[in-house]
């Protein structure tokens, strides 16, 4: 019987995430295979895996996944330099936050994909407006939630400090920043899982190389197969920057897990 | 008798919430600590006592009144007055040697002499093998001796303590009674120590102040003649007793006053 809240045990737990994994392949192959579903719309996965073959050995797609992963991480990477330093900051002094907190609050309701018309206008077609979607669709995320986990630290800690001599920059450097570290690499890990679905839609418009290009040259097509290729080959490398994210946490942050 | 410490007409209102009325949490106390001596604060909870210390800190501001520290006023929280809270403050991130070295490094005492301190005081609060430990990994007990090394390694002029036992369980906390008194009777530090347990209060102190419920005044003084070095088996003597009966009988009169006041 299943109990609430009762833990489920590693086999058991990578067994069932499989699972439903398999499932939702059988119920797709039934579903296109059997016949149910036309194929112009929907191709089924022995055809998507051999498009996807094609895509990868005939038409260079490996050098438009490198350059969409170039672009997430090229402008992920500009956003979280600028917008951990400006979120430690606004966290830590009050003045500093009453001045930006409004105008980032506002900002980050300004949609990232509704600025690639502008982006062409100001930046062309180039590398320079992908990267500058992604940055706007990140920074202002990633200030205002380091902000919120700064600003939450714990009192007693700061007093801690205060009462063994640390000096107001020593309270930021010693205790504001080692303690949220592991909250920090939490927000930059849910971020980059959002900046991956602008860099598409930055691709989807104006772009010559890259994963959302070869999405909407499928599309003229009608080569559905290579449409979720491209589709779940995003899913995978997602999935793999969470991991790699997650293991990274883990061994920089022992202190948390011991 | 030079005065270590002198609170001088420190009182403490809170603003009222809402439009309510201000909350008077301490009424204006006065209070002298001689040097090397350990003081008790004794009183029913909510009576305004970890205010007072908040206040010789420096964490909380007097509204009237000023703290003053070998003659100097106090402005605000500093390494001369070092603390032990109630709840656990040890940072997580940190280990159990480097905590306790937290305030030496902020003073920039040199790496090798750091380490000579930290050995010290991790074998006097009996914590030797445990230097590379996590916080997380330590019991209740074991991360407030670490805390008070923590506070003993940064020399300061002045220890508070307030409820640093609170959380713990009585057999843990009457050993660790001892070993705190322990190394006072060796470092001879001046202490002020509040607490609302009886027994505790008169074990460690050489003076016991008792205040009374809210608003928190300072209605008795007493000073605690039993020798050093002390041992738990003094819990049970005669005088001892003596001292709990007539301490019991003033504290219950505040205990009833606070239970009828709300």
């Amino acid at each position: 019987m299943l109990r609430p809240l009762e833990p489920v045990g590693q086999g058991a737990k990578v067994a069932l995430g499989i699972s439903f994994f398999v499932v939702f392949v059988a119920a797709w192959a039934f579903a296109t295979l059997g016949g149910y579903v036309s194929k112009t719309f929907l191709a089924d996965p022995i055809t998507m895996l051999r498009d996807g073959w094609e895509l990868l050995t005939r038409f260079g797609f490996a050098y438009d996944i490198a350059m969409t992963i170039w672009r997430v991480l090229g402008g992920f990477v500009i956003a979280a330099a600028v917008a951990v330093p400006l979120g430690i900051l606004m966290g830590a002094y009050k003045p500093v936050e009453a001045f930006f907190e409004p105008f980032v609050s506002f900002a980050r309701y300004l949609p990232a994909s509704a600025f690639v018309p502008l982006l062409i206008l100001w930046a062309g077609i180039g590398e320079t407006q992908k990267l500058l979607v992604i940055f706007i669709g990140s920074v202002f995320q990633i200030v205002l939630m380091v902000a919120v986990a700064v600003g939450q630290t714990r009192r007693d800690l700061v007093e801690a400090a205060y009462t063994l001599g640390a000096s107001p920059q020593g309270v930021v450097r010693r205790v504001l920043i080692p303690a949220n570290a592991p909250e920090i690499a939490e927000i930059l890990r849910l971020v980059l899982g959002w900046a991956w679905t602008y860099v598409i839609v930055a691709e989807l418009i104006g772009s010559s190389s890259g994963i959302g290009h070869m999405i909407i040259d499928s599309q003229a097509l009608l080569a559905t197969g290579q449409m979720i290729f491209g589709i779940i080959v995003i899913g995978l490398i997602g999935l793999v920057s969470d991991f790699a994210f997650k293991a990274m946490n883990r061994w920089f942050f022992p202190w948390r897990l011991a | 008798m030079t005065g270590k410490l002198l609170v001088d007409g420190v009182s403490r209102v809170f603003p009222g919430v809402r439009g309510g009325a201000p909350t008077r949490a301490l009424e204006p106390a006065r209070l002298e600590v001689a040097e090397n001596d350990f003081i008790t604060i004794l009183g029913p909870s909510g009576c305004g006592k970890s205010t007072l210390l908040r206040i010789v800190a420096g964490l909380d501001r007097p509204s009237a009144g000023r703290v003053l520290l070998d003659g100097r006023a106090v402005a605000g929280p500093g390494p001369d007055r070092g603390m032990v809270f109630q709840s656990y403050t040890l940072f997580p991130w940190l280990t159990v040697a480097e905590n306790i070295a937290f305030g030496l490094r902020e003073k920039g005492v040199p790496a090798s002499q750091r380490r000579g301190t930290i050995g010290a005081y991790v074998e006097k609060v009996g914590l030797t093998g445990f230097e590379n430990h996590y916080p997380k990994q330590l019991s209740g007990g074991m991360q407030q001796r670490t805390a008070i090394a923590r506070a003993f390694a940064n020399d300061p002029e002045i220890l508070l303590l307030d409820e640093p036992f609170g959380a713990l369980d009585n057999q843990t906390r009457a050993l660790m009674q001892e070993l705190l008194l322990g190394i006072w009777e060796r470092e001879r530090k001046t202490v002020l120590f509040v607490t609302h347990d009886i027994e505790e209060a008169i074990f460690l102190a050489s003076r016991v102040v008792i205040m009374t419920a809210r608003p928190g005044r300072i209605k008795a003084d007493v000073p605690v003649d039993l020798p050093h070095p002390r041992d738990y088996r003094m819990k049970t003597s005669p005088h001892f007793s003596e001292l709990k009966a007539r301490l019991t009988e003033e504290i219950r009169v505040e205990a009833v006053r606070a239970a009828e006041a709300h």
